[in-house]
């Protein structure tokens, strides 16, 4: 399985905080994207559609930030969040 | 190099981070310390409070990463990075990150440094409380730009 979280305005849009999903979705993050789109259909569509070329999501597998084409595997954690504003 | 990170929805006190850096080494000829507040203005709009969210684990570990980096590039003798969850209102403190060196000058950059990248690295999300609305505050170019001159 893979372990997915969502944050801030990315959790409050999608209306999910953290889900997990079978490792058959695995391969890369853009996998499991597309994987997440099928199951979850427009909202998720809407948000990575654009989110993930214009900047406004980021991925961390792991908790380490890493671009869309890097892989996963079982295990994983993989959270999606927008660009940080702490300080 | 002594690494104290924190994440916390307590307040903190200046003084005792001050101290505790302070006895880390006998040899510390400079402490610097930042804390950031919480303004009552955002955009040019009011703010009745602000609520930060944060990603637990990842969060710490990228402090860390981000002192150790610090520690890498400046002789530095003490770190402690603080930075505080949940609702916080105009005036509190919202991040404290206190440095100590056997000289000014590592201590005075090291500080700039950490709270750069802390800015535009560390996974914190600000969310605007306004009278009758709320949104996530946007990152800023001017923080990313900072963060490049290291």
């Amino acid at each position: 399985m893979i372990d997915v979280h969502y944050f801030a305005n990315i959790r409050e849009t999608l209306g999910i905080a953290h889900e997990q999903v079978s490792t058959e979705a695995a391969g890369t993050v853009g996998a499991l994207i597309d994987a997440l789109i099928v199951k979850h259909g427009d909202r998720w569509q809407n948000l990575f559609g654009s989110g993930t070329a214009s900047g406004k999501v980021l991925v961390a597998v792991n908790q380490v930030v890493v671009p869309f084409s890097s892989p996963i595997q079982d295990g994983d954690e993989v959270a999606f969040f927008p660009p940080v504003t702490g300080g | 190099m002594d690494t104290t990170i924190r994440v916390q929805h307590a307040d903190f006190s200046l003084q005792e981070e001050t101290n505790f850096l302070r006895a880390h080494s006998n040899n510390v000829g400079a402490v610097v310390t930042f804390s950031g507040l919480v303004r009552d203005q955002q955009d040019g709009n009011e703010i009745k409070a602000l609520f930060l969210e944060h990603y637990p684990g990842m969060t710490e570990k990228s402090l860390r990463d981000i002192a150790e980096q610090a520690g890498q590039r400046w002789p530095l003798l003490g770190v402690t990075i603080i930075h505080r969850i949940g609702e916080l209102a105009p005036g509190d403190q919202i991040v404290f990150v206190g440095v100590t060196s056997a000289h000014r000058g590592a201590a005075f950059a090291a500080c700039e440094f950490m709270m750069d990248y802390l800015k535009t690295r560390a996974p914190f999300w600000k969310k605007c409380l306004q009278e009758g609305n709320e949104h996530w505050v946007e990152s800023k170019d001017t923080d990313h730009e900072a963060s490049k001159r290291w």
